[in-house]
C-alpha cells in the first residue's frame, strides 16, 4: 500500500466502518459536503449517503446529545467536534450524559467523539488546545491518542467497534505525517507501544509529542544518551505494564505532554509510577509540558509548547540523579 | 390562559381543537373517540399517581427517601400526554416525571429507589420506552430529538415526546435541540410543563417572552394550552404525535400548570411565593375539575370512585412496604456494574480491590 497521511489513513478508517456496519453514523459540523475542516471526512458523504453522513448544526453540546438518542435507537454514532477549544461547550453532555448513561440506564453507549487537538499549527485562540485531562477524569470515558497514521486507523476501527464512548484525540498537527499503514493489524485500546528502544531513560509521550520524543532521543544518541519512547495511545485505560517494563530498564522516566503540566495528565503518570514502580525508580518522574498560562498567540506557541531542548534538559536532570 | 399563539404556515392540526385561551373546544372534547372506561381510566390514572406523589413525600418525611420532587397538580400533563401515544413512543423525562413513569407501567416502588439512594436507574428504558431521568435541566431534549432522528433514519413511524419545565426553556440544550429539531424534521413532540416556577424563580423572571411562541422561529407550530385540563393535553398531544407519524415534523406544546408542592422536600416555598397564588390555582386542581365533569357526563357515579380510591390507598400499601423490603445492591455492583459493558483491566482490578476490602466488614 502506498504511504499515507494520518488524515487519509482517519477518512480511511472511518469507511471501512461505515461500510462494515450500517448503524454507524458520521455527523458534525461542515463534515457532510465540505469533507471536514481538515478533510478527514472527504467523501464520505457521497460514497454513504446523507443519512449516514451529514452536517449539523453549529452547536457542539447537541451533536453530543442527539448522538446520545441515535446510540439509544441502535445506531453507533461518529460525530466530530471540529476544534479541540470547542469541545467545552459539549463537556455537559459528554460528562453528564455519554459517559454515565449506561450507569444509570444498563444501555451502553457505543459513540466515539472525534476532536482534532493539540498545537503547533499557527492557528489563532481556541484551536490549539490539549483537553484530554478533563475526559481522563471522567469515569465511564475511554480516551485515545494515536501518534501514527498505522495507529489513527486501528485505534478508530478499535473505538467504533467498542461498546463503550471513547474520546478520540487526533493531533492535527500530524494530520500530514505519511506512512505505509496495514489496515489488518489491531491496535486495542489500552495498548501502549515501545516506539523506539533505549535503556538510558524512558520519555513517555502521545499524540503530537511523540514524534517530538523520538526526534530527543535522536538528539541523545548523539550524546550517547540511549532514550526510550513509549507512545502511549491510550490514555484511560493506561497500559501500566508497559510503562514498568520499560522502568525496569532505564529506571527514569519523563512525560510529555502539551497541556499544562499542572493538573496535567502527567501527573496521574508520575503518580502511578510512584504508586506501582517506586522502587525501580532512580530519579523523580518529570513532567514537560505546555506553561500554566492559556494557550498563546501563535507567535509564541514554539516557546509555549515543550520542544527537544526541554525534553532533553529533563532527562539531563534525571540522569544526574544517582 | 394567556391567548393562543399564531403559527407560521398552515399544517397545524392541534391548533383549531383549541380556543383563543387555549381551552379545548367542546366539539373537540366530544370527539376525542374515548369511551366511558377509557375517560374513567384517566381519572383513575390522575388518583393513583397522586396519590403515590403524597405516599412518596409521606415517605420522604418519615426518612425512607432522601428526597421527593412532588409533581401535585401536574397530574392531567402526566396522564394525558402518556394516554395519548403509543406504547413504543419513546419519552424523555427530566426529573419530575413519576406520574407517566407510572402510566408507563412502572412499579412506583422501585421507581422509588432513586429517591432512596439504592440506583441511579430504577427501570429498564427499553423495556417501558421510557429514558431515564435526566437531572441536569434541559440535557434531555437534545436526547429527545437525537432518539426522533434516529426514529426517522429507521423508516419507522414511532414518534418521540421530550418533556421539561418553564426553567429548562433558559437552557442553550433547549434552542439548540429546537433548532435541530426543526432542520431535521424529528418525529418528537416537545412538551413543556410551565408548571410557574424554576425552584424560587418565577416564570415572569424566567422568560420575558412567551414560550409556545418560540417554536415558529425554529420552523414548526406550537401552541399555549390549559395543562390542567387532562383531555386537552391528551388532544394536543395526540394531534402533533399523529402529525409528527407523518412526516411532518416536530410540535411545540407549552401547558400551562402550577407546582402546587415545593420543588422538592428540601425546599420551603413559603420564602417566595404567596399563599394566594396557590389558592388561585387550587381552584383549577385537574383532578377536581375533571371528575366534576366525568359526574356531569353520568361517567362516575359514587361507587366507581370510591373504587378508585380503595385502589389507590392498596397501591399506596404496596408501595410502602415493597420500598420498605428493597434490597440494596452490593456495593461493589452498585458503584462498578454497569459503568462501562467492556470494562478496562484497570477497572476491574480497582473493583476487585475494593471488594476485597469489604470483606469481613
Amino acid at each position: 500500500m502506498e504511504p499515507v497521511t494520518m488524515a487519509k489513513a482517519i477518512n480511511l478508517s472511518l469507511r471501512d466502518a461505515l461500510a462494515g456496519d450500517e448503524q454507524v453514523l458520521v455527523f458534525g459540523e461542515d463534515v457532510g459536503t465540505l469533507g471536514g475542516v481538515f478533510r478527514i471526512t472527504d467523501g464520505l458523504q457521497k460514497t454513504f449517503g446523507v443519512d449516514r453522513v451529514f452536517d449539523t448544526p453549529l452547536a457542539e453540546s447537541t451533536i453530543i446529545g442527539i448522538a446520545v438518542g441515535l446510540a439509544l435507537r441502535g445506531f453507533r454514532p461518529v460525530p466530530e467536534i471540529q476544534f479541540d477549544g470547542f469541545v467545552y461547550s459539549a463537556f455537559d453532555q459528554i460528562v453528564s450524559h455519554v459517559a454515565k448513561y449506561r450507569n444509570r440506564s444498563g444501555i451502553s453507549m457505543p459513540i466515539t467523539i472525534r476532536i482534532p487537538f493539540g498545537g503547533h499549527i499557527g492557528a489563532v485562540e481556541h484551536h490549539s488546545e490539549s483537553p484530554e485531562a478533563y475526559f481522563t477524569h471522567t469515569a465511564g470515558l475511554k480516551v485515545v491518542a494515536p501518534a501514527t497514521p498505522g495507529d489513527a486507523y486501528a485505534l478508530l476501527r478499535s473505538a467504533i467497534a467498542d461498546p463503550d464512548p471513547v474520546i478520540f484525540f487526533e493531533p492535527k498537527a500530524r494530520y500530514y505525517m505519511k506512512e505505509e499503514i496495514n489496515p489488518s493489524l489491531e491496535v486495542p485500546i489500552g495498548s501502549a507501544r515501545v516506539a523506539r528502544e533505549g535503556s538510558g531513560a524512558t520519555v513517555i509521550a502521545y499524540g503530537p509529542t511523540v514524534s517530538l520524543a523520538l526526534d530527543a532521543a535522536s538528539a541523545a544518541e548523539k550524546e550517547n544518551i540511549s532514550l526510550e519512547v513509549i507512545d502511549l495511545r491510550s490514555l484511560s485505560p493506561l497500559d501500566m505494564p508497559t510503562i514498568l517494563a520499560s522502568l525496569q530498564k532505564t529506571h527514569r522516566a519523563v512525560v510529555v505532554h502539551e497541556a499544562p503540566v499542572f493538573g496535567g495528565f502527567g501527573g496521574e503518570i508520575a503518580a502511578r509510577i510512584s504508586d506501582d514502580g517506586f522502587d525501580l525508580l532512580e530519579a523523580p518522574v518529570a513532567r514537560v509540558g505546555g506553561m500554566d498560562a492559556p494557550y498563546p498567540p501563535s507567535r509564541y506557541e514554539k516557546l509555549y509548547l515543550p520542544d527537544v531542548d526541554r525534553i532533553l534538559e529533563a532527562v539531563d536532570v534525571a540522569l544526574a540523579y544517582g | 390562559m394567556a391567548d393562543v399563539v399564531q403559527v407560521v404556515g398552515t399544517d397545524d392540526p392541534v391548533r383549531p381543537l383549541f380556543t383563543a385561551a387555549g381551552e379545548l373546544k367542546a366539539d373537540a372534547r366530544n370527539g376525542l373517540g374515548l369511551d366511558a372506561a377509557a375517560l374513567r381510566d384517566l381519572y383513575q390514572k390522575m388518583i393513583l399517581i397522586r396519590r403515590a406523589d403524597q405516599e412518596a413525600l409521606n415517605l420522604q418525611r418519615q426518612g425512607e427517601l432522601g428526597l421527593w420532587g412532588q409533581y401535585l397538580g401536574q397530574e392531567a400533563i402526566h396522564v394525558g400526554a402518556v394516554a395519548a401515544l403509543e406504547a413504543n413512543d419513546w419519552i424523555f423525562p427530566s426529573y419530575r416525571e413519576f406520574g407517566m413513569a407510572m402510566c408507563r407501567g412502572v412499579d412506583p416502588a422501585e421507581m422509588l429507589t432513586w429517591f432512596r439512594g439504592l440506583s441511579h436507574g430504577p427501570w429498564d428504558p427499553r423495556k417501558y420506552a421510557f429514558a431515564p431521568l435526566a437531572v441536569p435541566v434541559a440535557t434531555q431534549v437534545p436526547h429527545a430529538v437525537g432518539f426522533a432522528m434516529g426514529s426517522r433514519l429507521r423508516g419507522s413511524d414511532d414518534v418521540v415526546l421530550g418533556t421539561f419545565g418553564d426553567g429548562a426553556t433558559s437552557k442553550g440544550d433547549w434552542h439548540e435541540a429546537m433548532n435541530f429539531a426543526g432542520v431535521f424534521k424529528a418525529p418528537v413532540i416537545l412538551l413543556c410543563q410551565n408548571n410557574h416556577w424554576a425552584i424560587s424563580v418565577p416564570l415572569a423572571k424566567q422568560t420575558a417572552g412567551s414560550i409556545a411562541e418560540r417554536a415558529p422561529g425554529y420552523g414548526f407550530p406550537g401552541i399555549r394550552i390549559d395543562g390542567n385540563d387532562v383531555l386537552g393535553v391528551f388532544a394536543a398531544v395526540r394531534a402533533a404525535a399523529e402529525r409528527a407519524r407523518r412526516g411532518d415534523g416536530p410540535y411545540l406544546i407549552e401547558a400551562m400548570t402550577y407546582r402546587m408542592g415545593a420543588h422538592t422536600s428540601s425546599d420551603d416555598p413559603t420564602r417566595y411565593r404567596l399563599d394566594s397564588e396557590l389558592q388561585t390555582w387550587s381552584a383549577k386542581d385537574p383532578i377536581a375539575r375533571y371528575r366534576s365533569w366525568l359526574q356531569g357526563q353520568g361517567h362516575l357515579d359514587d361507587a366507581a370512585a370510591a373504587a378508585i380510591d380503595r385502589a389507590a390507598e392498596t397501591m399506596a400499601e404496596q408501595m410502602r412496604s415493597r420500598l420498605r423490603a428493597a434490597v440494596p445492591a452490593p456495593a461493589g455492583e452498585a458503584i462498578f456494574d454497569r459503568v462501562y459493558e467492556r470494562p478496562p483491566g484497570p477497572f476491574i482490578e480497582e473493583r476487585e480491590e475494593f471488594e476485597a476490602s469489604l470483606e469481613g466488614t
